[in-house]
């Protein structure tokens, strides 16, 4: 078990006031609640931020705290709390109820103060007029790709839910989940999956499970809400002459008919080709000209044939230029 | 522990899911009528047609998730209800602005 350094986590030091230790998990709690944070790790340091808050701000566990912290030495292999390490200490209080939950505390914590309930990224549990306890929610994010989102798809996800153990403690038990994602969803919505979070207490109904959905990033689609672009790279001489061409979605291949004399960036819309959403969205397809990278002599000499073909075409005509 | 594997569970797209009654959305949310009331006051939530009675409100999908989310800040932050709506609001925008900042970087 690995010590933790709660006033190191809080970035508070070992003398601070229980205002101080307030004021900067306050701060910290701002910075980093999966809600808010687009930090990296926020859900985790989060949890953390939390455990140290639930000891730094109880004097009494936090006295019991810094005793123990003394016969720690930094760079110590693993620790083990001392026997009766506690004795001539009591705790209570109101976030000590029993394992109302899971808690998500680390070990250490536990090994420290038992499990605790509440507190942390959890929703709340309230009514509670009788012991029948409707389950928590959980959340999870989940990545896919954007023909997922097309076709729908499948996801084994693993899931630590807790359970009421023989012991009446609760244990944490890791499950594996199949989720079948439905076709149509888009980048930023959730699904709900009824029953899939933790179970409830006394007969209670379990708790639902959220995915919340994101796309992995596309090498060639762009996504805006259901909405899918691509952007097509064509021949001088088919923008020239039109035609059909071979354009790939995440649906798979289709021919675009391309009308004569396109310009370089128009947008043509292939109407319910995005993500058949409920409201299925569109597949923007942006026309980009492309050169050869060199051009033989024939070509040279073809292209010139072109330009004086029509010596009246002035492109920058709208920028006021002459020719 | 043993690591149990449960059947195939086919989710809902809650954004896109079927209207909820105001009773419906007592129960996803574990919440009593007058909290959500309270929050359907201080425009954390709309009901579909504001002018109906409490009984016949309807909400969103969506709206299932705002109140989570609120109710995520008021414990953790120890904000009120009032700078849980600010807070919702700015998280809001700060989506969009993301969201169009993304499609034109790329």
């Amino acid at each position: 078990m690995e010590y933790k350094d709660y006033y190191k986590i809080m970035g508070v030091a070992k003398d601070a006031t229980q205002n101080e230790i307030k004021r900067a998990y306050r701060k910290l709690a701002r910075k980093y609640h999966p809600d808010v944070s687009k930090e990296k790790n926020a859900e985790e340091r989060f949890k953390e931020l939390g455990e140290a808050y639930e000891v730094l701000k109880d004097p009494e566990k936090r006295t019991a705290y810094d005793q123990l912290g003394a016969n720690w030495k930094a760079g110590q292999q693993g620790f083990q709390p001392p026997p009766d390490w506690d004795a001539g200490f009591e705790f209570h209080g109101d976030s000590f109820t029993g394992g109302s939950g899971a808690s998500g505390f680390s070990d250490f914590f536990e090994s420290l103060f038992g499990q605790a309930g509440g507190g942390g990224f959890q929703p709340g549990t309230a009514g509670g007029r009788s012991h029948q306890m409707r389950g928590q929610d959980s959340h999870a994010k989940v990545f896919i790709d954007l023909e997922d989102a097309y076709q729908g798809a499948s996801r084994g996800l693993t899931l630590q839910s807790t359970i009421m153990g023989a012991d009446g403690r609760p244990q944490i038990k890791p499950r594996t989940l199949n989720v079948k994602i439905p076709k149509g969803v888009k980048a930023g919505q959730n699904i709900r999956l009824k029953g899939q979070g933790s179970p409830g207490m006394g007969g209670g109904n379990a708790g639902d499970l959220y995915l919340e959905i994101e796309f992995n990033p596309h090498s060639i689609y762009k996504v805006d809400g259901a909405d899918v672009s691509l952007e097509l790279p064509i021949a001088p001489w088919e923008a020239a002459l039109g035609g059909k061409i071979k354009v790939p979605t995440p649906s798979g291949m289709i021919d675009l008919k391309i009308p004569p004399a396109v310009s370089s960036g128009k947008k043509m819309r292939l109407k319910g080709r995005g993500i058949p959403a409920k409201q299925p969205g569109d597949f923007y397809v942006t026309l980009m000209i492309v050169l050869p990278e060199s051009l033989s002599e024939k070509e040279k000499a073809l292209y010139q044939e072109l330009q004086e073909a029509n010596n009246q075409f002035n492109p920058r005509r709208k920028l006021g230029l002459g020719k | 522990m043993q690591n149990e594997i449960i059947k195939s569970e086919t989710g809902i797209i809650v954004e896109e899911s079927d209207r909820l009654t105001l009773v419906a959305l007592c129960r996803y949310c574990s919440l009593p009528a007058e909290s959500l009331i309270k929050m359907v006051e201080q425009g954390v939530i709309d009901p579909i047609d504001p002018s109906q009675s409490y009984s016949h409100w309807q909400f969103s999908g969506t709206s299932l998730l705002r109140v989570q989310t609120a109710l995520r800040l008021q414990r953790d932050l120890e904000v009120n209800l009032a700078g849980a709506v600010l807070a919702l609001e700015l998280l809001d925008e700060i989506k969009q602005l993301r969201q169009q900042a993304t499609y034109i970087q790329r």
